[in-house]
């Protein structure tokens, strides 16, 4: 029995010895898999390890102000508070959403639109229940916070416009990215990021915005953010200055009302634009909260267009005030003499056509001062027909017309000023001499830009230097150069100064003589008197039989057939520094409407200059004005 | 009868205590302290909720082995056959609670504990498959009739577990089973047949397979196929364990792990996350402590001086080996994911009761090595 079992137990030492020797061998597999997994593969899950658990997240960066030429803010960023739910931390979302409707209304869409978002996320990622809280809503939130389980307020960054509609076209707006713009910088990726869309905010935008900063922050496998490994912020946008004056701007915009107008104001040497307003506005806070499509629908569909600039964009006939340009091209050809008269009877007849003034009885005999003085259509249809529709173009394209001025603004458009080639070219047909008369009080295909119209007056009075307009005086502390600060920056249109002279002198009495168009307008205080000619542009034909029983007044008119009003002025007359135009459509007379506004805001411009020069130091632009009635209203 | 306690039949429980190999047990202790210092880890620098239970349980699981080393050898030959019937009657009832149940319910509740029939079988069939073998000439092992019986003993609780469904616990009820078969001393050649026919059964057992089970197995063939669910786990823990590199992350700085991509590193991972914060140097060292433990487990197999004990002591030695290759294996990706934890190391009580009563009756074998027994049980005079 003994040999037995040790023959058993030699069998079996045998057997184990196999047996161990195979597991052994099993083993080694288990490191050589290890040598390869952690040695010879190491690097590669290393990375794997690395891309599951780092994320990048960009950070908005802040985005830059917008300051007027004297540094005050005028676009800068708020704090937006808004309510995030997340979904971990409620014990019955409906709940929840039930306690916080009775703060904050929570529309039946809105409440799907939140339930979707947290289906659709996991439990921990924040889901925007409402931004833009006011300070009320906030305090409500957080006073009932043991009740709101679920509902955090977080504060995020957003786009403010100070002053709203006071300069909506220039800043434009901003709003969220659209699908098509998200090219090159993953900044436009990011959710709730938004970019420049229109005015300053559009043209300046990658300036503006600054560079992404980013956050590496490790997460776990559910997407949890563990903790922040590493962080670069970003570089917050440049500031940009503009030539504005804001509260000229504002005095401007206010004036302007609820017209559709248009006023620019520049100063003649150095082009910098200290106010443009365009109305009827839009509050550009609103795009940044995002457009209802109700809301959205009434602007685009508004006959007054709100959302153009009409200031850069809007091309209307110059009219009367494009007369300055025929009588300098007239003297330049020397057509005519600066004394000699011509004799106004109310018409003037070519061929078979008539063509009238509009002093149905005649000026009788003007001379070229008076003719601008008194507006004479008769004078101006005579000069016009002697210098020739190039000549006049000539002159107008000199002055501004017809090209864009290369403002900082999107949407400038150049006007148009015609001549034979061009008509030839656009409309394949010869010119007509009638077409030439029309075109000397400013009509027929001309068409200019109230921007176009103030640098015009502008190069009229600053001696004849071609100025051209700038909206930046600034980027990022340093000083924008359209080839302006000093004059010599400017090329000379080469006119003679009697005849620049002889054009201010006329220009004044249009408004300081007796006789004058814009008397009515007159600034009583000597120092600041303003010169500038008044416009009154047709938008319809006057019949013959209107003609003979009487035109038809204005207010008479609907809105859309009545005059446009405009008026290109200066001021002060001794020693010119601003030039201002303004163009009210369908306002009516440009004498009675137009001119008015002009005096207006010419009489801020300069009694704020004054005030600035009375007390340097202490700066009232710091707090915005609140004279919204100009004084002087007539 | 050269040694004087060869017929020593009533050692006392003193001497008994002094002759279990504390050395052995030493080894043992080690494995459970680097578990705790794992678990430890896995909880983020905590002994809630794993690493003090852990220990706790341990604890208790040596006292176990302990009292079942101080057994005699042969109550537990005379109540083989007793205990392998009382738990496959057990793995009977949790199929049948479990088919009124709801679904694959392994184990029963005893209020404090949830005993697993099926983790018991590892111990009872190597138990009974000991005793069988025992009672074996040579010339008996070598009729092909006399495997029949313990085939069978094989086949009923391997059914009952596959199941359950659970493929790692069948695996390593045939595995054990198999070492205990080769090193009886049954033919090679008889290996070679069965697994010839194996191969041949594989596609029909196929067919037999559960869903999920299918899955694991697909996956394992492809894990990038599905990255998300099934082969998730697999790629994560490759990812792991490749980041730990040769030296490791360090302690507790391990990130895949801690940041959760890691699934179930308290129980069937902790291998991967251990890789991960000692790198393959850790790996090895912890391979090397199983490999003395299984040396160990080996020489005091073959020490015993009576075929009971030493099928004994190889069958818990091999179960050993299967917990730490199957489980290790599972997590580098070389074998499907199959449930199987890491021997004292994975957070868990049942599989740890399970190794300490097995490695008891390796303590008994070792205490006892000198009891010679006779064929059908009785003293060899």
């Amino acid at each position: 029995m003994m040999y037995r079992d040790s023959e058993r137990h030699k069998l079996f030492n045998r057997r184990t010895a196999i047996l161990a020797g195979g597991k052994a061998v099993l083993l080694s597999a288990l490191v050589g898999r290890m040598y390869y997994l952690q040695v010879i593969e190491a690097d590669r899950y290393r990375t794997l390890a690395d891309e599951n658990r780092i994320n990048l997240r960009l950070l908005a960066p802040l985005r830059g102000r917008v300051v007027d030429r004297f540094g005050v803010a005028i676009a800068d960023n708020q704090k937006n508070y808004r309510a995030i739910l997340i979904s971990e931390n409620t014990r019955d979302l409906d709940y929840t959403l039930n306690m916080l409707d009775q703060i904050i209304p929570i529309s039946p869409t809105e409440r799907k639109r939140i339930i979707r978002d947290v289906k659709r996320f996991r439990n921990f990622v924040p889901v925007m229940v409402r931004q833009n809280l006011n300070w009320e809503e906030v305090s409500q939130i957080e006073v009932n916070a043991p009740d709101l389980p679920g509902i955090f307020i977080d504060v995020g960054q957003s786009r403010n416009y100070l002053y709203g509609r006071d300069l909506a076209h220039i800043l434009g707006y901003v709003a969220a990215v659209s699908p098509g713009e998200a090219e090159g910088d993953p900044l436009l990726e990011l959710p709730g990021f938004r970019i420049g869309k229109a005015g300053v905010e559009k043209v300046y935008d990658v300036a503006l915005r600054g560079s992404s900063g980013s956050s590496q922050v490790e997460v776990n496998a559910f997407g949890r953010m563990i903790r922040e490994l590493n962080r670069r912020e970003g570089q917050p946008g440049a500031e940009v200055m503009l030539t504005i004056d804001l509260g000229l701007q504002r005095m401007v915009s206010k004036r302007l009302a609820d017209e559709s107008a248009a006023s620019v104001v520049i100063d003649i040497q150095t082009g910098d634009v200290l106010a443009m307003a365009s109305t009827p506005g839009f509050d550009p806070n609103a795009f940044t909260r995002g457009l209802k499509s109700s809301e959205w629908q009434a602007l685009i569909s508004n006959p007054k267009s709100p959302l153009t600039n009409k200031a850069v964009a809007g091309r209307y006939s110059p009219g009367s005030t494009f007369k300055m340009a025929v009588l300098l091209a007239a003297l330049d050809k020397g057509v005519i003499s600066p004394t000699a008269k011509i004799f106004c009877k109310g018409y003037l007849e070519l061929g078979n056509a008539k063509f009238h003034c509009w002093k149905k009885h005649g000026h009788g005999n003007v001379d070229s001062k008076s003719a601008i003085t008194q507006s004479c259509d008769v004078y101006f249809y005579e000069i016009a027909k002697r210098t020739g529709i190039d000549r006049i173009a000539e002159m107008a394209k000199r002055l501004g017309f017809g090209t864009k001025l290369g403002i900082d603004l999107p949407g400038e458009r150049a006007g148009l000023v015609p001549n034979k080639r061009w008509k030839r070219g656009a409309l394949d047909a010869p010119w007509h001499q009638g077409e030439t008369l029309i075109a000397g009080i400013g009509q027929g295909y001309l068409l200019a830009t109230p921007l176009q119209l103030a640098v015009m007056t502008a190069r009229l009075v600053n001696g004849g230097v071609a100025v051209t307009p700038r909206l930046t005086r600034a980027l990022a502390g340093v000083d924008a150069d359209n080839g302006a600060e000093n004059k010599s920056g400017f090329e000379s249109l080469n006119l003679p100064k009697a005849h620049l002279d002889l054009v201010t002198e006329a220009m004044s009495d249009v408004v300081n003589s007796r006789r004058g168009t814009a008397r009515k307008s007159k600034i009583v205080d000597p120092n600041f008197a303003m010169g500038g000619k008044t416009g009154t542009v047709q938008v319809r034909r006057i019949s013959k039989a209107e003609r003979d029983t009487g035109v038809v007044k204005n207010k008479d008119l609907p809105w859309k057939f009545r005059d446009h009003a405009l008026f290109v002025g200066f001021a002060p007359v001794d020693k010119p520094t601003y030039a201002v135009a303004v163009v009210v459509e369908h306002g009516g007379g440009g004498s009675s409407v137009a001119a008015p506004i002009a005096r207006d805001i010419l009489t801020e411009a300069q009694l704020r200059r004054s005030a600035r020069a009375a007390n340097i130091v202490s700066r009232d632009d710091t707090s915005p004005p609140s004279s919204d009635k100009p004084s002087g209203e007539g | 009868m050269s040694f004087d306690i060869l017929n020593e039949p009533d050692l006392s429980l003193g001497r008994k205590f002094l002759h279990i190999h504390w050395f052995f047990v030493l080894l043992l202790c080690l494995t459970a302290g680097i578990g705790v210092a794992m678990l430890y880890s896995a909880a983020n620098g905590n002994l809630q909720p794993w690493a003090s239970r852990h220990a706790i349980r341990f604890a208790v699981g040596l006292v176990v082995m302990i009292v079942v080393a101080l057994i005699d050898i042969r109550i537990w030959l005379r109540h083989a056959y007793t205990l392998y019937a009382v738990t496959l009657v057990l793995l009977v009832l949790v199929e049948v609670s479990g088919t009124i149940g709801m679904g694959a319910q392994r184990w029963i509740s005893l209020g404090y504990f949830n005993l697993q029939p099926s983790e018991m079988m590892k111990i009872s069939l190597v138990l009974a498959l000991a005793r069988y073998f025992h009672g074996g000439s040579i010339e008996d092992i070598g009729r092909p009739t006399y495997l029949l019986t313990p085939l069978l003993m094989i086949a009923m609780p391997c059914a009952l577990v596959l199941r359950q469904p659970d493929l790692g616990t069948t695996l390593m009820l045939v595995m054990a089973s198999g070492a205990i078969f080769f090193v009886a001393g049954v033919r090679m050649w008889k290996f070679a047949v069965v697994m010839l026919t194996g191969l041949v059964a594989m596609p029909l057992g196929w067919q037999f397979m559960h869903e999920y089970q299918k899955q694991r197995v697909l996956t394992f063939l492809n894990p990038e196929s599905d990255p998300l669910n099934t082969g998730y786990h697999i790629i994560q823990s490759k990812i792991a364990l490749g980041s730990g590199g040769l030296m490791g992350k360090g302690f507790m700085q391990g990130t895949q792990g801690h940041l959760r991509f890691l699934p179930e590193m308290q129980t069937d991972f902790i291998f991967t996350m251990l890789a991960e914060e000692f790198g393959m140097i850790g790996g090895i060292g912890l391979l090397s402590l199983y490999g003395l433990i299984l040396v160990y487990g080996v020489i005091l197999s073959q020490r015993c001086n009576n075929q009971f004990g030493r099928l004994l002591g190889i069958g818990v030695t091999t179960t050993f080996f299967l917990y730490v290759f199957i489980n290790i294996a599972m997590v580098m990706g070389l074998i499907p994911v199959v449930g199987v934890p890491l021997p004292l190391i994975s957070y868990g009580g049942t599989a740890m009761l399970t190794l300490l009563i097995g490695f008891g009756l390796l303590m008994s074998v070792w205490v006892h090595r000198d009891v010679t027994i006779g064929r059908r049980g009785g003293e060899e005079v």
